[in-house]
């Protein structure tokens, strides 16, 4: 679908600003384009649209439609633009009265196989075909009724799109978007001559490899593929440019418009982070914004047993401000504190780290980047002095060799996932350190060289043995450590990565990898050429989590691997802001940028700009806070876009802490599990109302766009505005641009960052200096950012969690593709077609040993709790791990994980947790418990 | 004891070989099985003590079958046999490697500039000349290059890659391993069509020998068979087809030669064209290119067939006349009624009359009247032919075996075909051979490769349409 954007036809030429120049003429106008280029790029970028049909700037050239035919002065015959490169000093002639004939000749052929239905065809005003019949001038189709695909059935299957093969003109744009876009070959084409036709390989695109990415329904030039909202809407006919608010790879969107529906979201072609692919949740799961569910007014209540009562927005905030000041006076200024959520824009996360710091008047704000990130910020920090991945995601594109660590970016970073895919298919390298057989290991065309399955808990050993490997058998890059690093903490660091204990052989009996796989997984680290390391929650999610971040920082130096494209250390950030929550300075001990509070400067710059006073003792940490909520001390809480209850670890003592306060504030969507123990609940705003930005996971700022006017009447910065107001500290910010300024003015790694800039340039990446004004792609090029790298030494502590008899298996949760998070926003869409419940991956030996058969009910009992949940046999997990995803709130995942935590930072060790499995036949005590909470709960809202 | 020499060919085996085989070994002679020689209307033809006997039936009646000495045969005696010297001559296993070992320490330059001296073009279709093939492979740096056989022969009425490589496959292995020496490739790959498993059985022994005898050591072989698919022996079909994927025809540029079998250089050539490289290094590029005419140099192997008296493989330079072959070697038709028409070059061919039959067979005289020399094969109708019939063959030949990916040949086959039918049951036709005027057009100027592309060709010769 085109939505306004130019189509070369096909893509520039990779590498362009080195290849040659060309120069040839088109119908008589001179162009010069790359050496490589299409002569149907060249003509487009002359201005002269040549008429295609299989040819997208997206996909290579394929040459099947044969409209695209020029001539070439000297040549004979006819040639197809597409697939043609240009040569120098060439004339070609896009148009004349035989090549006329030709293309009106092959759109006759393509219309007598094609419905005559265009004034009642969804794609009626938006279809290349439709339009192609009119710019060849096809005005009569002499061909008689002979055989046709017309009668041929639609497949309904997927939620999203449905598939019409009797539209279809088997240009092969769906299969090969799958192929080459996004990378899961799910699509072929079956049958021979006249008999070819789009299949799936399964009997429905809903049954088959499909990931419903989209990538196929926007390649699609007919109504054939074609997305269920536009079925039922029509074509829209406004575009707003913004980000969307899943995963932190951050993509750009167009949200389509009709009036105020939205009527689809396509990927954005410019987009820095996603080249215009997308992932079904970006693409199709917005549907949430709209959900019956949503709570759009806000309301109060004295007691958590007691109704709501919507009330006005005055009432509401002078209620919270009423309740916040007597709690302060009676039990201290400390008493209270509050969270910002990774899942807002940096302005609302400014806005309220403001209020809490400086209305509340206490350090006593954390951000959910606790439970995830947070390793990530520290032990780059310490290593290499940003609290940040060092590339973009472009960079990629230049690496030999990816090592995958913990994270598991088909399902979690689909688009991202995608591009990695695409260099792996071009000969990259691939190591994969997972407990579980994730799809990268083997998918089609993909295959790691390497899978290292630890056990959970050992990625400390396994990072240290790859160190000795680089050290004993001296694969260390002596020019870039002797010229980049600190020299002394690098000899400390050979002598420990030397020591015996750290060799592949020691640690292979913690981490249940063969020592002969860890050294071969190592040596091809060190020496493939440009090795990229990606990480996600299994490395930081860990009691040595910020311990593993410095392991992996020191393996990268050690080899080089920092500051030039292809290599580095990259973070993959959970959810769309988080690293830009982190920046905004929303750690109890940080202000923005990653700065410590008690630097007495930099907190007069604040005191001076802020007009109050800021304590220089670190506030306290979420996990703090919830103790001190249970101890009594801890008495009000405003929580921004997280749902405590069911994200963070240890559930029963998350409640404890909630039902102990006196006033929990909740600023949400929905009434979600933290809601259920809050006074005041303030509704908030979905992306497509925000205005502002997001941070991505390679320090990308993206401009979040306004879609549709906000539902509840106020953006939620002006809500936490006006609490502060209301506590008596003056906020008077105009718009989230002014906030930006502020930001920007304070935090020197958003320097010169203005939303002018982003709607100037489309996004740029921090910081943005004086030498970089639009951003700074890769960091640490000449030096690291802190001066010389500095190694860490990394010793081994095992996590105090360990598999023992009463407790056998380890446990070790994640997410998948179609859900995301707490759920909150993909339960509320048709992704529960996918998966409308957790189940608990258990390998064939340990379900054999206790009974267990795919889709039995069983009980998962840790230390902390149990759960019964559904379980499925299979050899994704290794015998002794078992796993499981944390998206439903009935099946209460955090009931069992732990409040083990890491020692830097306190991200709680989600990924180990040390259970016993047994079949079950009803629900855990702590699940019938909530499902009496939730029908009472649901009972208090007001009725409408 | 006496030799008796019996062809293990597929014609041959058919037609009771094997048993004749048996037969003549229980009577005590020393049974050898050769290659066919390629006279079809003598097979199954035996040679015993070099006097040839054919077709036999009845090794109890052999004297009324006599054909005399085996080098006296007319038909054989008038050929100019360079490809198929051995083959029929020769047990296919019994293989001096000497000669082929002292070629293969030639400058690959020099082997080159042998082939370019020689005039050799493709024998697949196309006509290309070979050096540049050669030379394009030879001067694309990669660290891989293939040799691919395109032995994927489909074209009606043809067989002669069928019986050199039943016959002589070590022909076709010294072809191979000098175009691999010659282009710098460590690997070639035979494309065998799966209609053909005597040949494939016999070539994997040929291989297996080659590869006992050390000639596979810096390069080896290996033969793929097909899946039954006619486009596949169109060239980047094929290779896709041995890249494992569907047998789709792929845009050119890159050609094969730049970026070909898993995008490495590769030189693909039909069996025929390799077969005749031992012949030019061994006499020389130009001895080679003073047999012919013009461009059209050295011999071709042309193969008689369809309605005609004695179907044969004939190879002969290149300028002999269809009507010589026809009548001369052929013995005209077989049903003894007039010659109707002619379809040269396989099912993609002219429809020649009566009237052209004096052309010589030339590439650039064959196109001079818009047809074309194709892969060899010669199909013989006589007067009963229904050219109409033959048009709506042509396309729907065309609509059976399009890969369906580009348009003029996915739905132009089917649309020409429907087209035709209207045409025979029409009274006045005009209308429709207006619009099959245009589809040719169309298909011709449009379609992505010659299998479209060249179907007007059967088309347009058949309805007599410009």
């Amino acid at each position: 679908m085109r939505n306004g954007d130019l189509d070369f036809g096909t893509p520039a030429v990779p590498g362009e600003e080195r290849a040659g120049r060309v120069s040839l003429t088109v119908d008589g106008h001179m162009v010069t384009v790359p050496e490589g280029t299409s002569i149907m790029r060249a003509a487009a970028e002359a201005g002269i649209p040549v008429p295609k049909l299989c040819a997208t700037d997206s996909l290579r050239a394929f040459g099947s439609c044969r409209l695209c035919l020029v001539e070439i002065e000297g040549r004979r015959g006819l040639h197809a633009s597409c697939t043609e490169p240009v040569t120098e000093g060439i004339a070609v002639q896009t148009q004349n009265e035989h090549i006329a004939d030709i293309r009106r000749g092959v759109m006759e052929l393509y219309i007598s196989d094609h419905p005559l239905d265009c004034l009642t065809c969804s794609a009626n005003g938006d279809c290349e075909l439709q339009d192609m019949a009119g710019a060849v001038g096809l005005r009569e189709v002499r061909y008689q009724d002979g055989e046709s695909h017309l009668d041929a059935d639609e497949d309904a299957s997927n939620p999203y799109f449905s598939f019409d093969p009797s539209k279809c003109i088997v240009c092969s744009r769906c299969v090969r978007a799958c192929d080459e876009v996004q990378g899961t070959f799910a699509l072929t084409i079956d049958g021979r001559g006249f008999d070819a036709s789009v299949k799936t390989g399964a009997d429905d695109f809903f049954s088959s490899e499909c990931v419903s990415c989209g990538a196929c329904v926007q390649a699609c030039p007919t109504a054939t593929l074609m997305e269920k909202s536009v079925i039922d809407h029509g074509v829209p006919d406004r575009v707003v440019k913004t980000t969307c608010a899943y995963c932190g790879v951050g993509c750009s969107f167009k949200a389509e418009l009709k009036g105020d529906q939205v009527v689809r979201m396509t990927p954005d072609k410019d987009g820095f982070a996603n080249h215009g692919h997308s992932c079904v949740k970006g693409r199709f799961a917005w549907g949430y914004a709209n959900h019956r569910e949503r709570i759009l007014e806000p309301m109060i209540r004295d007691r958590i047993d007691e109704p709501w009562r919507a009330v006005s927005w005055d009432e509401a905030i002078d209620h919270a401000a009423r309740r916040l000041k007597a709690i302060q006076a009676e039990h201290g200024t400390d008493s209270i504190g509050g969270i910002t959520s990774s899942r807002c824009t940096n302005e609302e996360v400014w806005v309220v780290m403001k209020m809490i710091r400086a209305a509340f008047g206490t350090n006593n704000v954390d951000t959910c980047a606790r439970v995830c990130h947070s390793p990530t910020g520290y032990g780059l920090k310490q290593t290499f002095g940003t609290s940040a991945g060092t590339q973009n995601f472009d960079s990629v594109a230049h690496s030999d060799l990816m090592m995958v660590i913990g994270a598991n970016p088909t399902e979690g970073h689909p688009v991202f996932a995608s591009q990695m895919k695409r260099r792996l298919r071009q000969g990259a390298k691939l190591i994969v350190a997972d407990p579980r057989r994730i799809d990268l290991v083997r998918s089609p065309h993909i295959e790691a060289d390497h899978h290292l399955p630890l056990l959970p808990g050992t990625n400390v050993p396994l990072m240290n043995a790859f160190a000795h490997v680089v050290v004993t058998e001296d694969l260390v890059d002596h020019d870039f450590v002797g010229e980049r690093c600190d020299p002394a903490s690098f000899e400390e660091w050979v002598a420990f990565a030397a020591r015996e204990e750290n060799s592949p052989e020691h640690v292979a009996l913690d981490t249940g990898v063969p020592a002969e796989d860890l050294r071969a997984a190592a040596r091809l680290y060190a020496t493939a050429g440009n090795a990229a390391i990606y990480y996600g929650l299994g490395v930081t999610e860990h009691s040595q989590g910020s311990t593993m971040v410095m392991a992996m920082a020191n393996l990268a130096m050690a080899t080089g691997n920092i500051g030039r494209p292809g290599v580095g250390v990259n973070p993959l950030r959970g959810q769309n802001n988080v690293q830009g929550a982190c920046d905004m300075g929303s750690f109890p001990h940080e202000l923005s940028g990653n700065r410590p509070i008690g630097d007495d400067a930099l907190r007069a710059q604040f005191q001076s700009a802020w007009g109050v006073e800021i304590g220089e003792e670190p506030g306290f940490r979420i996990p703090n806070m919830l103790n001190a909520a249970c101890a009594g001390e801890f008495k009000a809480m405003f929580i921004q876009g997280e749902d405590l209850a069911q994200s963070d670890p240890n559930t029963q003592h998350v409640e404890e802490a909630l039902a102990a306060m006196e006033c929990v504030i909740v600023q949400d969507l929905f009434l979600n599990e933290t809601a259920k123990f809050a006074h005041v609940f303030l509704p908030g705003t979905s992306f497509l109302e925000k205005d502002g930005t997001f941070t991505n996971a390679e320090r990308r700022i993206n401009r979040v766009r306004p879609v549709m006017a906000s539902k509840t009447g106020m953006e939620e910065w002006e809500v936490a505005q006006a609490l502060a107001n209301a506590l008596g500290y003056p906020m008077e910010y105009a718009s989230a641009s002014e906030i930006m300024d502020e930001v920007a003015s304070l935090t020197p790694t958003f320097a010169n960052v203005s939303f002018e800039l982003l709607d100037r340039v489309g996004s740029v990446q921090w910081p943005c200096t004086d030498d970089a004004p639009a951003g700074t792609p890769i960091m640490h090029r000449e030096t690291f950012v802190r001066g010389k790298g500095m190694f860490v030494l990394t010793d081994y502590q095992p996590t105090e969690e360990r598999a023992n008899r009463k407790f056998p298996l380890l446990l070790t949760t994640g997410r998948v593709l179609t859900q995301y998070n707490v759920g909150a926003q993909t339960r509320r869409t048709d992704n529960v077609d996918w998966l409308n419940e957790d189940v608990l991956e258990i390998h064939p030996a340990d379900a054999e040993l206790r009974g267990v058969r795919e889709g039995d009910w069983v009980a998962v009992t840790s230390r902390m709790g149990e759960i019964s949940l559904r379980a499925t046999v299979t050899e994704r997990v290794v015998p002794g791990v078992v796993y499981t995803t944390f998206h439903h709130p009935d099946t209460g995942t955090n009931v069992v994980t732990t409040d083990l935590s890491d020692w830097a930072t306190n991200c709680p060790e989600y990924k180990v947790t040390a259970v016993e499995v047994r079949p079950a036949n009803h629900r855990s005590s702590w699940q019938e418990t909530f499902d009496v909470r939730l029908t009472e709960q649901t009972d208090l809202l007001p009725h409408t | 004891m006496s030799v008796a020499k019996v062809p293990r060919e597929t014609l041959a085996v058919a037609l009771g070989a094997d048993e004749l085989a048996a037969g003549l070994a229980r009577a005590g002679h020393e049974v050898v099985r050769t290659g066919s020689y390629g006279l079809c209307w003598a097979e199954p033809m035996i040679e015993i003590d070099g006097i040839a006997y054919g077709p036999v039936t009845d090794l109890a009646d052999l004297e009324s079958i006599r054909l005399g000495p085996v080098e006296a045969i007319p038909e054989l005696a008038r050929q100019e046999r360079r490809v198929f010297d051995r083959c029929g001559r020769v047990d296919p296993f019994d293989y001096d490697p000497a000669w082929l070992r002292s070629q293969l320490d030639c400058d690959p330059l020099e082997i080159i500039d042998e082939i370019e001296a020689s005039g050799l073009r493709g024998r697949g279709g196309a006509g290309f000349p070979a050096h540049i093939k050669w030379r394009t492979v030879h001067d694309t740096p990669a660290d891989e290059k293939y040799v691919v056989v395109n032995a994927d022969e489909g074209d009606s009425g043809t067989f002669a890659d069928r019986l050199i490589m039943e016959g002589d496959p070590f022909r076709l292995i010294e072809g191979m391993l000098l175009a691999g020496r010659a282009v710098g490739a460590g690997k070639g790959i035979v494309y065998l069509r799966s209609e053909y498993p005597l040949a494939a059985e016999i070539f994997a022994r040929a291989m297996e020998a080659a590869r006992d005898m050390g000639l596979l050591e810096t390069f080896d072989i290996e033969l793929f068979v097909g899946a039954g698919a006619y486009i596949c022996g169109e060239e980047t079909s094929l290779l896709e087809s041995l890249e494992g994927k569907r047998g789709e025809i792929r845009a050119k540029p890159p050609v094969p030669a730049v970026a070909g079998l898993f995008g490495k250089p590769t030189l693909v050539h039909n069996v025929i064209t390799l077969c005749a490289v031992s012949d030019i290094l061994d006499r020389g590029g130009r001895d080679y290119a003073a047999l012919g005419v013009g461009a059209s140099t050295g011999t071709m192997t042309f193969q008689l067939a369809g309605n005609v008296k004695k179907g044969a493989l004939i190879e002969l330079p290149f300028g002999v006349s269809l009507r010589a072959l026809i009548e001369d070697w052929g013995g005209g038709t077989r049903s003894g009624r007039p010659l109707g028409a002619v379809q040269v070059g396989g099912p993609l061919g002219a429809y020649l009359k009566e009237e052209q039959l004096d052309t010589p067979m030339t590439y650039e005289a064959l196109a001079t009247i818009g047809a074309g020399v194709g892969h060899g094969g010669i199909v013989v109708f006589d007067d009963t032919v229904d050219l109409v019939r033959q048009a709506h063959y042509a396309f729907a030949f065309c609509a059976h075996e399009s890969c369906g990916k580009c348009t003029p040949c996915r739905i132009g086959a089917v649309r020409g075909r429907e087209t035709v039918e209207e045409l025979m049951a029409s009274a006045q036709g005009d209308d429709e051979l207006a619009i099959i005027r245009d589809l040719c057009d169309v298909m011709e100027q449009a379609s992505l490769c010659q299998m479209g592309g060249m179907t007007p060709i059967p088309v347009r010769s058949a309805l007599g349409l410009k």
